[in-house]
């Protein structure tokens, strides 16, 4: 039986979706409301809150601070009829602009999502700074146990310490040709979904700057009160190093999760995958297509 | 040859600037072309931040006009903040599309639109850093042709040595006319030059261009005569008439920035032109006829629009849009449509009558009621007379009952200070005013927490309009009648805290003022002004009234004139106004009859609903009023969505 449309949310899904290119220049506010537009374009059956001015039940589960890249941002829609996760991944990831793409939608099944994130792997572009010149600066945050550098809020400065937050960092050789999440290398993936704005100056752009002296820092922050940025990061090598890029650097955050014992990150929708494909089998409640 | 994109430039600045979203494009609906087998060039600019900018509805349409021809590009451009221009000029970026990134000064033509004279500034920030000369004459076959239109363009002289033309009225169809003229010139290997692609322009009657006109002056500063100063060029240039608005649904694409904007909502227009005839009002006087979009018309783009753009809200816009004959009918289909869908309709209108609290009501049926604006204009009958806005008192009451009875609790009036014959009495009145509604609206509401919010305009005198001879009101005429207001809103607290009051001081109205009804000896003053640090005018937080002050003292003089001159000075009968080869169709007698029925306080009926009288317009320009009532409905459409204007098969109920 169809449910009744004027009832409230009867499922909720989970959206992975990235910012990249020159997306990583919209604010959070930007992303919430192309959000909101593109989930009306693409007719999907939203809830609303009530009351006098009712809004999309749209959660978001933390955001990457504007200027920042993402392979891997999270946030969770109610619907008021059932839609197959894979048929709203492809229309809203239509709808949106290129460089805010949905490249996985799930069913959420059970518990919290924030729950199932506490750390990002992040990649840092330095260009004009060299592997050489990096690498010392990295080894000398992480030998220090402590590293204050101070940020400017609306509310003016602020000190924080940066150390704890930072569990892993290396310095890599050359950018990254691996696979990430969503497969494809780095600079494949900037302007995909056929970005009509222009990609390929990006493209160019971040082959000019990884064929010079460019260097390339991965690292995996842990997301303490306040959070660690990748600003802060550069900051805190600013400190220990005096390390001054000679141009903004480009950080681009590569995967979201929980640190298991040995560092790495798992997954937040893997317990959503698995019990849908137990679900499905059972009721069928999200059929798969084809 | 092609043309590279600057982006890579630009991008490591954008880090160190304030919201660089607006700069990076990527709009929904936005158009990005092959350079290189686009025929003709234009490049768009709206000359205000981009938030301002990109909303505007001219600007979309031209682009999107321009867009569909195959062989023609069109990119848009708009003001850059000065913490960015600084660092553009480290660097070396120049001013370039957000479209495509491209340099301004590739293009073949620079389209800039003006609603407002105090963009003027940003016109010339905006050529440096395009690397286009500031002088049209010092300009070559390497720069784009500059072109204004907007309605600051019905008297271009203040920035006539800056522009190569400017466009009069409806541009639709006229920028399709200026196209083929390039397309045409260009396909012949530019025969002739700069100087014959504008005499090709100028001599369709519809492009002015300033340097073929030569401005003779009298002894004592005023203009003698303005005359061509070369064949095949016209004595006078007409204004532009778009006449059947539903064969140009435009936007049909409207562009949803990722930046924040001033307007989240997309808007159809709903008509164009306006016959109320206040006297103040330029965009009033030179959008004649009122041409209706048909209620099919409007559907269609509602329907088009919500389903290209996802906004929530639908601005169904015009000078005074509870005036399109089958507005009723339109408000309540669209409103039956959509309920359900969470989209929101509004009626940007001024109309002070129970009618438009009607309309507001069904508008308003799915939400929140929170205000209504009325816009009386002025305090007094008397001044009201004077202006031509046919309200009474008593009509205002009992609308504003009539909104606080049906369940609004805030009532925005609008007024404006400083119109001719206006004495300090008048503007008094707007307190009592805003006190009677308050005492009316606790009665109607049985509620004490109602609220009426008084906002106030300087009034500045506008070219081709019947106040284009007024001595506009010196700034401190208006702030010292202002202050009286506010001490007169709060003689009575009881009644007084619950009136808020808006305005803004009376200085940059005045700079408006001399922009406004300035001739080309004003230029000088703009460029002063520009060259000693003078950006983005509009905004409060960077006008410098004193920088124009200066301006005005160290540039004026050797003319015999001053700033005072070209504002507070009545002018007479007999005296040749800046802008009167360029013709909006209104009848120059017409308009100074009009003059003295505004000192003699009579009034003046709509032509809508009256018999003409003879404004001149449509007899000038062939063209005639178009109003309903068609009689015509809604055409049914595909159901609409499930809490969505949009219905996608694909995510049908999956249980």
């Amino acid at each position: 039986m169809a449910p009744n449309p004027s009832s409230g949310a009867v499922q909720k899904l989970r959206l992975r979706y990235t910012k990249r290119g020159r997306l990583r220049f919209t604010s959070h506010r930007d992303v919430a409301r192309a959000f909101e537009r593109a989930l009306r374009r693409a007719g999907v059956p939203m809830a609303y809150s009530q009351g006098f001015s009712p809004h999309p039940k749209i959660s978001w589960v933390g955001a990457a601070p504007t200027g920042v890249a993402s392979e891997a941002e999270y946030v969770e829609v109610q619907v008021v009829s059932r839609v197959d996760p894979q048929a709203l991944r492809v229309a809203l990831d239509q709808a949106l602009p290129p460089g805010l793409d949905v490249v996985e939608a799930v069913q959420a099944e059970s518990g919290s999502l924030s729950e199932r994130i506490d750390a990002s792997r992040w990649l840092v572009e330095l260009p004009g700074v060299s592997a050489q010149t990096l690498r010392p600066a990295v080894a000398a945050l992480l030998a220090a146990e402590s590293v204050e550098v101070e940020r400017l809020t609306k509310d003016g400065k602020r000190i924080m310490d940066v150390r704890p937050g930072v569990v892993t960092a290396e310095v890599l050789d050359a950018p990254p040709g691996v696979t990430s999440l969503t497969g494809g290398t780095l600079s494949t993936q900037v302007g995909t979904s056929g970005d009509s704005t222009g990609p390929s100056e990006h493209r160019k752009d971040e082959s000019a700057a990884a064929s010079g002296q460019c260097g390339i820092l991965m690292m995996v922050v842990r997301q303490l009160t306040p959070a660690v940025r990748p600003d802060d990061v550069l900051s805190a090598l600013r400190v220990v190093a005096a390390l001054d890029p000679p141009v903004p650097a480009k950080a681009t955050r590569m995967e979201q999760g929980r640190l298991d014992d040995e560092g790495r990150l798992i997954d937040p929708f893997t317990l959503d995958r698995e019990a849908r494909s137990s679900g499905a089998r059972e009721g069928g409640l999200a059929g798969e297509p084809g | 040859m092609s043309v590279e994109s600057v982006f890579p430039a630009l991008e490591p600045l954008l880090p160190r600037v304030s919201k660089p979203v607006q700069y990076v494009g990527g709009e929904l609906n936005a158009t990005l072309k092959d350079w290189d087998s686009a025929a003709v060039r234009w490049c768009l600019m709206y000359p205000d931040a981009y938030e301002v900018g990109l909303p505007n509805q001219g600007v979309m349409i031209l682009y999107e006009v321009l867009n569909e021809l195959p062989d023609v590009l069109a990119e848009r451009t708009y003001s850059v903040w000065p913490d960015l221009e600084a660092l553009m000029r480290e660097h070396d970026v120049p001013q370039f599309t957000v479209d495509g990134h491209r340099p301004v000064g590739a293009f073949d033509l620079l389209g800039v639109s003006f609603a407002t004279e105090l963009g003027y500034t940003n016109l010339l920030t905006a050529l440096d850093l395009a690397g286009i000369p500031l002088h049209a004459a010092d300009r070559t076959e390497e720069h784009p042709i500059v072109l204004a239109g907007g309605h600051a363009a019905f008297n271009p002289e203040p920035i006539a040595d800056f522009l190569d033309a400017a466009v009069l009225g409806d541009g639709e169809e006229a920028v399709l006319e200026i196209t083929d003229i390039v397309r045409e010139w260009k396909a012949q290997r530019c025969p002739g030059g700069r100087e014959e692609v504008l005499t090709r322009l100028a001599e369709t009657g519809g492009v002015y261009v300033p340097r073929f006109y030569d401005v003779e002056y009298l002894p004592d500063g005023r203009i003698q005569r303005v005359v061509p100063n070369r064949d095949r060029v016209p004595y006078r240039v007409f204004k532009r008439t778009t006449m059947d608005l539903d064969a140009w649904p435009y936007p049909k694409q409207p562009l949803v920035p990722l930046a924040e904007s001033v307007h989240e909502r997309m808007s159809v227009e709903i008509f164009r032109g306006c016959t109320r005839g206040c006297r103040f009002c330029q965009a009033g006087m030179i959008t004649r006829p009122v041409r209706e979009r048909s209620i099919e018309g409007i559907g269609a783009m509602v329907q088009n629009g919500l389903a290209a753009t996802g906004f929530e809200e639908v601005g169904l816009l015009s000078l005074s849009s509870a005036d399109h004959s089958e507005i009723a009918e339109v408000t309540k289909g669209l409103a039956d449509r959509y309920q359900g869908t969470n989209t929101g309709l509004s009626l940007p209108s001024t109309r002070v009558d129970a009618f438009n609290v009607d309309l507001a009501n069904e508008l308003a049926r799915n939400g929140r009621r929170s205000g209504l604006t009325f816009a009386p204009e002025g305090g007094s009958e008397r001044i009201r007379r004077v202006i031509n806005k046919m309200v009474s008192e008593e009509d205002l009451i009992r609308t504003v009952t009539t909104a606080y009875a049906n369940g609004w609790r805030q009532v925005k009036l609008y007024f404006m200070c400083g119109l001719p014959t206006e004495t300090d009495e008048d503007v008094l009145q707007i307190a009592r005013m805003a006190k009677e509604v308050i005492r009316a609206g606790r009665e109607a509401s049985g509620r004490k927490d109602i609220r009426c919010t008084i906002s106030i305009g300087g009034f500045v005198p506008k070219p081709h309009t019947p106040f284009q001879w007024a001595a506009q009101c010196h700034p401190d005429t208006v702030d010292d009648r202002l202050r009286k207001l506010r001490a007169e809103v709060n003689t009575d607290r009881s009644l007084g805290r619950n009136i808020g009051m808006r305005y803004h001081d009376g200085q940059p109205s005045l700079i408006e003022g001399l922009l406004s009804r300035g001739d080309r000896r004003v230029g000088r003053v703009i460029e002063r002004v520009w060259r000693e640090g003078g950006r983005l005018d509009g905004w409060s937080e960077h006008f410098s009234y004193q920088r124009w002050v200066d301006a005005c003292a160290s540039e004026l003089p050797e003319f015999g004139v001053d700033l005072d001159w070209f504002t507070t000075r009545e002018r007479e009968e007999t005296e040749v106004l800046p802008w009167d080869h360029l013709d909006s169709g209104l009848d120059k007698e017409w308009l100074w009859a009009d003059w003295q029925d505004a000192l003699d306080e009579q009034e003046q009926d709509d032509c809508r609903w009256t018999p003409c009288f003879d404004c001149g317009v449509c007899p000038a320009m062939g063209t005639d009023i178009q109003v309903g009532p068609t009689g015509r409905t809604l055409l049914p459409i595909t159901p609409v969505g499930n809490r969505s204007p949009v219905s996608n098969p694909a995510l049908a109920p999956t249980s």
